[in-house]
This record gives C-alpha cells, structure tokens and sequence, in this order.
C-alpha cells in the first residue's frame, strides 16, 4: 500500500496524544495549574493534530462534514465519533485541574481512558477489518496499535520505568506481527489462480496489463520500495526502539534525556508505521503479478 | 446507513464469457464514452497530451497466459474487469460518509457523489480494483451499471442495457437478472459453469465469468508437412525466372 505521509502522521501521532490521555485519565501524573496544562496542551495537540493530519488524505474535503455519520457499519466513522466523544470527555477535568487546582472532576479520569483505548482500537480496526490486505487483517494488529499507543502514553507523562517496560513490549508485539505478516498473504488462499478464476486451467501468467501507463490502483495500492528495504527499515526501527529503553531503564531521569528517549521513539514509530503500509500487500496486486 | 440490504429483490449483473472475448478495449471506450457525457461527474483523463498521461476508467482489460497443467498448449485469455456488484459487499459497509450503498430494488451498488469525501476507503476494501479515485474531481468512481441506460425510456429498447454489452462486438458480455433462474444470463451461466473471481473474500460477486472452453484435443500429433508440388518453371515464367537470376 502506499505509504501517505498523512496516514502515517494521523496513525502515529494521534496515537501518541490518546495514549497520553490514557494515563492523564488513570492519574499519572496528576498536576494543577500551569503543569497541568503542559500536559493537557501536548495531549489535545498530538491528538487533534493527528486527526486534522488525517484530513490531509481526503480528495475531497468539503465532505468531511458527513465522515462520522455511519458509526453504525464503519470504523473510520466510529473512530472519529470516539475521537471527539473522549475529547470532550477530558475537557472538564482539564478545566478543573488547570484552572481551579481541583481534582472534582477527576470521576471521569477512568472514563475517559477507556475511551482513549478505544479511539486507538477503532484506528487499527480501520486497517485491521481490510480482508484485502492480508497482512493487516489479522487480530495482532489493533494490539501493536495499542501496545505502541500506551508505551507512547507512558513516555510523554514521564514515567521511566513503565515506559521503559512498555517499549520492549512493543517492539516483540512488532517482531511478533512482522514475523506472522510475512506469512499471511499465502494464508489467505488468494493467488493469480482464484484472482482470474483461470487457476483451474492451469498456470496463469499476465500477458499484457490493462493500461500501459499508472492509474490510481497502481499508485494507491503498490509500493515496491518499501518491499526491496524492508529487512533494513526493519533492523533500523529495532534499534529507534531499543535505544529510548536503554536511556529509561540505565540512566537517571532527566528531562533532556526523557526529551531524547521521546524523539528517538517518535522515529521509532513513524519508521513502523511507514513499513505498516509499505510492506502491505493488496490482493489487487494479483491481477498485475506479471510472475 | 451503508449497511447492506440483507435482500436485493434483483440482481442485475454482467456474464462475461472468456471463451468469446477478444481482447478490443472496445468496452472500455464506450463505458468511457458514456460515464463521462452523462450520470455524474466525467471520467477524467489526466496529462492527456503530456509525458505522464493517466485517467479514470471503469473497466479494464487485462490480457493472461494460461499453461494448462496437462501440458496442452497454452491459451490467451482476455480478461475483462469492472465492478461486480457483489452481495456482501465489502466497500459499501466500510464508507464512513454513507456514499456508498446497495440498491435493493436491483443490487447495484453506488456512489452518491454529493456525500463522497473522497477518502479511499472503499477502493481499499475492494479485492478486485473497481474502484478508482477521480483524480481531478476527487470523487470515487465506479461501474453505475448504466443506471441511467437501463431504466431509460427516452433510449430505444435495444439500447436500454450497459454501454459496454451494448457495443461488445463479440457477444462477449451479457446483462440480466442473476436472482431470476429462468433469465437468459442465469441460463448460461448454469450452463458453462460460471465462477465468481476470488470466492475466498466472501464477498458473493453478481457477475459471472464464464471459462474458456476446453480446446479440442484431436490433433496430438503435428500433420505431416505438405509435399513439395511446385515443379521447375518452363515457358516464359521459366525465362522470367532465369532472366530474374542474372541481374
């Protein structure tokens, strides 16, 4: 699939901002005032920052007023409703906590996490509900999301040691869905055969494609880039990882180094993300496997 | 809602028969043709004249090799592909506008292009790449079924099916009911052994391809070649022919 910078921006970024909520939501760390709305500010603009990224997607914009009124059937309808429903969730305890030093409306802390936990369910569910992309659609995926989400989370509220924790975590959920993604694209029974439905005559082949030049198929959903590097991103993404885990866990706490063990996460995660869709394969793609 | 009707009443779809098709794009131009001069936004074509010339279509088609496992010669198959207005469809459910939907009068599946926010969703959902994004209206474009053909009794009767089995000069496609058994095209469809493309997605596609018949076997073993029946020229081809020699 191609990897949109968009996409990859909204998942990751957005991810970060409602992993963040999630703790803010169980307490931790619990501020007032000024600090408060350190951390209220960076959650609401990772979060609405993602979601305003993922707008950058659309074609067709003027539209996006209808995008969350099938909740019913869809999870890119449902994972906006849930976004906005656990912003709003968090305002009046942001209020309360930033303005008025008051932990009155700290009732709707655990609400509001597993709201938080949700909206990122519903983002994976978007990818993971595509039976069309194989090595999405498999029930490891809304955990990597989840998993990378909450490490994320408990890194921005600065809490070293879970943090560090979480990231190992994260990075075997991410050898475990790499290494079980590698294999799903022949699990699914899809091939040139059943594609053409030519497969009980014998070996297909294509011989000559539709169209000689791109159209929106091949751009939208081929990405051979991404395939030839894949071991490579794969290693440097392991290693972004590791490094934030061994300034958390080995060193003492501090902010220039939570800062660094942040970006290096940030990169991290957008270079798994980047290889989420890259590497994704499109049952599509059988119709022009010229193999 | 783009949740699907649980019951269509018809199932109006395509048979397409890769024994008959030969492969002349001439499908593609007349779907072009029509879905751009009438219902909804035009099929655009982008960089036309330039370097990098693409463009929107609704049906396409794809040439394939087949190497029979018996080790009979191998044959080509031209492959038409469009929509297959299929059952269970996957891109009408994954619509988060409400865009997309099934009709449940006839089974064709749409694109409301004034709530279409062009996000790609559904082209994603599609296993077989029906749908294509309109890169300069930005709306999701797909195969209509020629909704406005079919129903439309300002066209002469012959004219009121899809554009593209309208001009197959092959009889290579086919229109009709696939709910009614006793239609013409469930007909054929019961007798060459129609197939659905890629059963295992689960989405139940509505057209039918049917496929190639088997090739005759008679001849395993190449005829002889002919017997030399020319003879030496005489005559005056003969002095031509000497003539011929010496320049």
């Amino acid at each position: 699939m191609h990897p949109a910078p968009s996409v990859i921006v909204f998942t990751s970024i957005s991810g970060l901002g409602f992993g963040l909520f999630m703790w803010l939501g169980l307490g931790f760390p619990s501020f007032t005032g000024m600090a408060a709305f350190g951390v209220y500010f960076l959650a609401y603009a990772l979060s609405v920052g993602g979601l305003l990224s993922s707008v950058f997607h659309l074609a067709n914009k003027k539209n996006v007023v209808y995008a969350m009124s099938q909740w019913q059937t869809s999870w890119l309808s449902r994972e906006g409703v849930l976004a906005v429903i656990t912003l709003l969730a968090f305002a009046p305890m942001a209020i309360a906590q930033i303005f008025f030093a008051s932990g009155a409306m700290n009732w709707i802390g655990p609400i509001g996490a597993a709201l938080a936990l949700i909206t990122v369910f519903s983002t994976s569910m978007i990818y993971t509900q595509l039976k069309t992309v194989p090595r999405w659609n498999m029930p490891i995926t809304p955990i990597l999301f989840i998993t990378y989400s909450i490490a994320g989370g408990a890194l921005l509220s600065m809490q070293a040691t879970v943090a560090g924790v979480l990231l190992i975590l994260a990075l075997a959920v991410q050898w475990a869905y790499w290494m079980m993604g590698d294999k799903r694209l022949a699990e699914s029974g899809s091939d040139k055969g059943t594609a053409t439905g030519l497969g009980a005559v014998g070996r297909v082949r294509m011989f000559e494609s539709a169209h000689t030049t791109r159209n929106y198929i091949l751009d939208e959903m081929f990405y051979k880039v991404g395939r030839k590097h894949s071991q490579k991103l794969r290693m440097i993404s392991t290693v972004l990882a590791v490094v934030p885990v061994l300034i958390l866990l080995l060193l003492p706490v501090s902010m220039p180094l939570a800062i660094l063990a942040l970006l290096v996460h940030v990169g991290a995660v957008l270079t798994s993300r980047w290889l989420f869709f890259a590497e994704a394969e499109h049952v599509v793609s059988l119709y022009y496997n010229r193999d | 809602m783009t949740a699907l009707p649980t019951h269509t009443e018809k199932k109006l779809g395509l048979v397409i028969d890769l024994d008959t098709c030969v492969g002349c794009h001439g499908c593609v131009t007349a779907c072009k043709g029509w879905n751009t001069q009438n219902y909804g936004t035009p099929l655009s074509d982008i960089d036309a004249y330039g370097a990098d010339p693409h463009g929107t279509f609704l049906n396409r088609v794809f040439n394939y090799e087949v190497q029979p496992t018996d080790g009979g010669p191998s044959q080509t198959v031209h492959f038409p592909k469009s929509c297959l207005h299929c059952e269970d469809a996957p891109c009408v459910t994954v619509c988060p506008t409400g865009a997309s939907y099934k009709r449940v009068e006839d089974g064709i599946v749409l694109v409301n292009e004034d709530r279409c926010m062009g996000c790609g969703l559904c082209a994603w959902a599609c296993p077989y790449g029906a749908r294509e994004l309109d890169q300069d209206a930005g709306i999701m474009k797909k195969c209509t079924l020629c909704v406005d053909r079919i129903y439309n009794e300002n066209l002469p009767e012959e004219d009121r099916e899809p554009a593209c089995v309208r001009t197959c000069p092959a009889g290579a496609r086919h229109f009709g009911d696939l709910a009614d058994p006793e239609s013409d095209v469930s007909k054929l469809v019961a007798e060459r052994g129609g197939m659905d493309l890629m059963p295992e997605q689960g989405t139940k596609p509505v057209n039918q391809y049917l496929p190639p018949r088997p090739k005759d076997t008679l001849d395993k073993t190449p005829p002889a070649a002919l017997e030399t029946v020319a003879t030496e020229a005489k005559g005056f081809l003969g002095w031509l022919d000497k003539a011929l020699e010496k320049l």
